[in-house]
């Protein structure tokens, strides 16, 4: 050790420090490497864990959620609980609902949101109809009554936006043949995910309706797609032109789909082709060009 | 070094002072840090809605919001701009903190001083080793620490681990598995490291030991003649270092407790049998004469290790 401080030009103190410095950093690091993997799991919301109306997103609700518990005394109903560790998947003491134990009843003046000092619960949300806790899926269709052509219609009936979150969509029952099947359909432009219909459906243990964080239950749209029946022009910002519908064989010429359009030939089809289309004259192109 | 250091320790203080003043401060204490969990636990044991929340965030009688400014600096941090509620609670408790000292929060509020205490006192009654004494500066290391983490994963890394918010919210709203944080923090006192938790490693304490730095309330040696070198402060003390300089100070120096690791727990105000200590504020200049030359100049290896 003395041979080496002889040899070490750096006085004593100073070489001290910077080795105090470097261990407790290196110790810092090991600690700090821990916490940062424990921050990082707690980013995995599990699907059943619903956060309260008006919460940031995930990310930004780590952030800002100081998890005092407010929004949870101020919650009438009880829904909200504050995370256990060890028992409840969300980050400790964050505050979550579970729909299917306690759905949110969506109080108009929203307490919880009001309650919230930190802005973990954006003060933005004043319409408890625009919230988006998560999103109602109709999980299991081979279980859910209505699916199988009963009137169940339970978690129709109880949804808070009735007939604009959920509503009942007839269609033909093709196991019976004659009878109707009134599918329960959630419209995610309106469902709030207060859970109400995973909490009042009938079946036994699991919903077959759940409510499920957006992020899991909604698929986005590419931001090129438009859907023609709605728009009524599907340019995209004028940079793709419409597909030039030659009248060659091979395209979708529909009026004579083999090819060209034959003109002042007697006995010419139907261009709407009622009853079936039949040639009864060779076409130019066909038979075994290949196109 | 006296031979009353044979005693045990503020039993020359009982015997002066009677058992109240040789307690006072410790009884009062305990009774502050139950009151202040019991005004937490009005509300969902009893229905009676004075405070509500826990020490992250609290609301009182509806109206004083309360925040721990450590919490919302993390929350920074992770770069999320709090709403004016929390910011205005936040303000209150560090002007509060900075005024009275911010280590009393350590003292004389956090729940897990009393797991500790009662590890340091089990730690004494078995006699173990002391263990494993971090560096002075590692608890601003743990602090730094936080602050990185924070900002590197956009979260408030500390409540992830925090045992005084793991035990204080699992009291409030339903424990779960934190108790094994509380159980490893009374281990880690009892077996590891003597005062290892609060005197070197808490984040917290660390926090508002900073916060305390200019505070007004003050424990000063102002009759420091009357030492009689018992050494019961430094044994009660949970930070011993800060008493040297104030009792031990030479002519001129200050006798007033400066260091910001000093929680204001007032115990050395109670052991101390000629009552050397009080509580005062930073501006008290009372002239507090230094201790007169000691009969044994020669100071033996333990007080010297001790201060």
């Amino acid at each position: 050790m003395s041979a080496n401080s002889n040899r070490n030009p750096l006085p004593t103190n100073r070489r001290r420090f910077l080795q105090d410095a470097a261990r407790a950093a290196g110790a810092c690091a090991v600690a700090g490497m821990a916490i940062t993997k424990l921050a990082t799991d707690a980013r995995a919301l599990p699907v059943q864990a619903i956060r309260p109306p008006g919460a940031l997103p995930e990310e930004d609700f780590l952030a800002a959620c100081i998890r005092c518990g407010l929004c949870v005394r101020d919650c009438p109903y009880d829904t909200l609980v504050l995370a256990e560790l060890g028992y409840d998947g969300p980050a400790t003491g964050t505050p979550f609902f579970t729909a299917r134990n306690i759905p949110c009843e969506m109080c108009d003046d929203i307490p919880c949101v009001k309650a919230c000092p930190t802005g973990a619960l954006d003060k933005g949300l004043t319409n408890i109809d625009d919230a988006d806790m998560g999103l109602a899926v109709l999980i299991d269709e081979e279980h859910c009554l209505n699916a199988l052509g009963l009137r169940c219609d339970v978690c129709y009936r109880v949804c808070p936006v009735i007939d604009k979150a959920i509503t009942l969509e007839r269609r033909h029952n093709e196991r019976s043949g004659h009878h109707a099947i009134f599918m329960p359909v959630v419209h995610s432009d309106h469902c709030t995910g207060c859970g109400k219909c995973e909490k009042s459906c009938v079946l036994p243990n699991e919903s077959a309706i759940k409510v499920l964080p957006m992020r899991v239950a909604q698929a986005e749209a590419a931001e090129h797609y438009k859907l023609g029946w709605e728009d009524r022009n599907p340019l995209v910002d004028e940079l793709i032109d419409l597909p030039d519908r030659l009248p060659g064989p091979g395209t979708d010429n529909l009026v004579a789909p083999g090819g060209y359009l034959p003109s002042g030939i007697e006995g010419m089809p139907d261009p709407s082709m009622e009853g079936g289309f039949a040639p009864s004259y060779g076409l130019p192109g066909t038979g075994g060009a290949g196109q | 070094m006296s031979e009353k250091t044979a005693l045990p320790v503020g039993q020359e203080a009982i015997e002066d002072k009677g058992w109240w003043l040789a307690h006072k401060f410790l009884i009062l204490r305990r009774i502050t840090q139950a009151g202040f969990l019991v005004l937490f636990l009005l509300g969902p044991w009893f229905g009676i809605w004075w405070v509500k929340g826990n020490l992250a965030g609290s609301l009182t009688f509806d109206v004083l919001p309360l925040t721990d400014p450590l919490v919302l600096l993390q929350s920074m941090f992770a770069q999320h701009w709090p709403e004016t509620t929390a910011i205005i609670g936040a303000l209150i408790v560090g002007v509060a903190y900075a005024l009275i000292g911010g280590r009393v929060y350590c003292s004389w509020v956090c729940p897990i001083n009393p797991v500790t205490d009662a590890a340091h006192w089990l730690h004494d009654r078995l006699g173990f080793a002391k263990g494993w004494q971090p560096k002075r500066g590692t608890r601003y290391w743990v602090l730094g620490m936080v602050f990185a983490v924070s900002a590197l994963t956009g979260t408030i890394a500390w409540e992830f681990v925090n045992p005084i918010s793991m035990l204080h919210r699992g009291l409030i709203f339903g424990m779960g598995f934190a108790w094994a944080f509380v159980l490893a923090v009374f281990l880690f006192d009892l077996v590891v490291s003597r005062r290892g938790w609060c005197g070197h490693l808490c984040p917290v304490g660390a926090f508002y030991g900073l916060l305390g730095t200019g505070s007004v309330l003050r424990v000063s040696a102002v009759k420091r003649a009357d030492c009689d070198d018992c050494m019961d402060c430094f044994a009660v003390c949970p930070e011993m270092h800060v008493i040297t300089p104030a009792l031990r100070g030479a002519e001129g120096d200050t006798p007033l407790i400066l260091s910001s690791d000093c929680t204001n727990c007032g115990r050395c105000i109670d052991v101390c049998a000629p009552d050397v200590f009080k509580f005062t504020t930073r501006f008290d200049d009372t002239p507090a004469p230094a201790r007169a030359v000691r009969r044994k100049p020669k100071r033996q290896p333990e007080a010297s290790r001790a201060a």
